[in-house]
């Protein structure tokens, strides 16, 4: 049982780590990026192919994919969802929506069908692990996982906090006209805030590709884990998102203890339990009902 | 050549000339008040000079450059610097922030974070509270010293008093003193008219989107404002 707990709390790294990128796009940008999950998979690509066909080591890899990804992030930003959020709040989810069914497909055409996998490019480290006293053994991966999310989020945290920049993309998100009138280039801070999502994006993707297997469909179900981890946590708090992803993967973990086809199951039950307790706690579900009367 | 200049100004919102034909020019290191009643096109105006509303036609010049087409952003860091009706303080973020958020146009000058605190002696203890728990005077005092530290050639100021205490006021603008004094050119909308005569070196009246009357508040009458501002004729002058 602690095993498992132990095992599921490092997955909730990885969660933590693909939803960080999401909420710092909510929070400071109001945009639900529904490509979230499918540039991960792009970035996981990436790096296979630096990997085969240039044998970059995907860590280094990383040097290349990181920076691609941000002007990647820029550029989303300027083509699709700027000019998407001047149509209205929905539009952008809608552009994202149909940009990862692009992108997914377009991999699909590139890649095939066959699954694919950045372990074997990475030496041992994709089965190394370290012995806990108890005679319990985690991943040196999985425990990396979960020291890359602490530091992305935290990073992020700080930088928001405590840089100009992050004080511009605060004031922006807050009021955008505001912030252009004390000389802020609102454009230009949430091109870069985008960049800076996908970058977190870009190693989700190394992460997703280096722990197990992918294919071009991936997408969707990373979006998913860290759409709930996300909402579990509660959008725009550091230690909620990680605590998010802790609380979806222990809850997967433990139901695939009790039957492997629990695994998501369990994961998908907590999430609508913490998301109705969330809407009861505000009173929306009377709301609802008040309005349906 | 004027600090602050106005040619032939036109806004609209939508079907409604706010602005009509305005021009007007303001010397460095003048005092300015526009009067007015509601809806006479002040705040427009103002936000039109900052770069927050475009104009239907005209121009605005800034030391005799045409910046009729720079953006908001980049006035900021020419020199103009707007404190908006409202407040428009960033509410979740500390005066400290809010203060230092004024910065970023990066224009070099003299404010800084204690030279504020200086001006504005009453914001100094609520240098980390937040902006959204501040009393009105607190976040005016914010909002003035917010766009002090862009370091700004030309100030607006846009309805400082509006909603504040009497006593609040008074203090406002004892601090705002030695500003006028000091070289800063200061255009300001403000409702009571009794102060703009003491602070202000001259006066434009506007009626419906047009100048109706523009003097030196040594020189004229009170009588004369109170006229133009209701638009009761006699003291039309060709805009």
């Amino acid at each position: 049982m602690i095993n498992t707990i132990i095992q599921g709390i490092l997955l909730g790294g990885y969660y933590a780590l693909i939803a960080s990128g999401l909420t710092f796009m909510f929070s400071v940008m109001r945009i639900i990026n529904l490509a979230h999950g499918s540039l991960a998979v792009l970035a996981a690509y990436a790096l296979l192919v630096l990997a085969q066909s240039w044998h970059i080591n995907p860590f280094l890899g990383l040097l290349i994919v990181l920076p691609a990804m941000a002007v990647l992030g820029f550029l989303l930003e300027r083509l699709v969802l700027e000019r998407s959020l001047r149509a209205g709040q929905l539009v952008p989810i809608l552009a994202t929506f149909g940009l990862a069914i692009v992108i997914d497909n377009l991999l699909f055409e590139g890649f095939g069908a066959n699954t694919r996998s950045l372990g074997n490019f990475i030496g041992s480290l994709s089965y190394d692990s370290i012995e806990l006293p108890g005679g319990i053994f985690v991943g040196v991966l999985a425990v990396g996982t979960f020291a890359a999310a602490v530091l992305v989020l935290v990073g992020l945290q700080l930088f928001l906090s405590f840089t100009p920049f992050g004080r511009a993309i605060r004031a922006t998100s807050e009021d955008p006209d505001t912030a252009g009138l004390i000389g802020i280039d609102a454009r230009l801070v949430n091109g870069v805030a985008a960049a800076i999502a996908l970058v977190t994006v870009g190693i989700a993707g190394a992460a997703l590709g280096m722990r197990g297997t992918f294919d071009a469909y991936t997408g969707g179900a990373q979006l998913l884990f860290a759409f709930e981890a996300a909402v579990i946590g509660g959008v725009g708090s550091v230690w909620g998102t990680l605590l998010g992803g802790i609380v979806l993967a222990v809850a997967q973990s433990i139901g695939a203890a009790i039957s492997p086809l629990a695994f998501l199951i369990a994961g998908h039950g907590t999430f609508l339990v913490v998301l109705f307790a969330r809407l009861w706690l505000a009173g929306g579900i009377g709301n609802l009902l008040a309005r349906r009367a | 050549m004027s600090a602050l200049a106005v040619r032939d100004l036109s806004l609209d919102h939508g079907l409604l000339h706010a602005v009509r034909h305005v021009s007007f020019a303001v010397g460095s290191g003048e005092v300015v008040a526009l009067v007015g009643a509601n809806g006479a096109g002040k705040t427009t105006l103002l936000r039109a000079i900052a770069g927050a509303h475009r104009p239907a036609g005209g121009a605005i010049e800034l030391d005799g450059v045409d910046i009729t087409a720079v953006p908001a952003h980049r006035r900021v860091g020419m020199g103009i610097a707007l404190v908006p009706e409202g407040r428009r303080l960033f509410a979740h973020m500390s005066v400290e922030e809010n203060l230092l958020l004024g910065r970023m146009s990066g224009r070099a000058g003299p404010w800084t974070l204690d030279r504020v605190m200086a001006t504005f002696p009453n914001l100094a203890p609520r240098r980390a509270a937040r902006a959204g728990t501040l009393s009105g005077g607190e976040q005016q005092a914010t909002a003035i010293g917010r766009a002090l530290m862009s370091n700004p050639s030309v100030l607006l100021l846009d309805e400082v008093s509006l909603g504040l205490a009497p006593i609040a006021v008074d203090r406002l603008y004892q601090s705002l003193a030695g500003l006028m004094q000091s070289g800063t050119t200061i255009v300001l909308v403000e409702q009571d008219l009794n102060r703009v005569m003491r602070v202000a070196s001259r006066v434009i009246c506007m009626l419906e989107g047009r100048i109706v009357l523009e003097g030196a508040t040594a020189t004229t009458s009170r009588d004369r404002v109170t006229d133009a501002y209701f638009g009761l004729g006699q003291a039309r002058m060709p805009a």
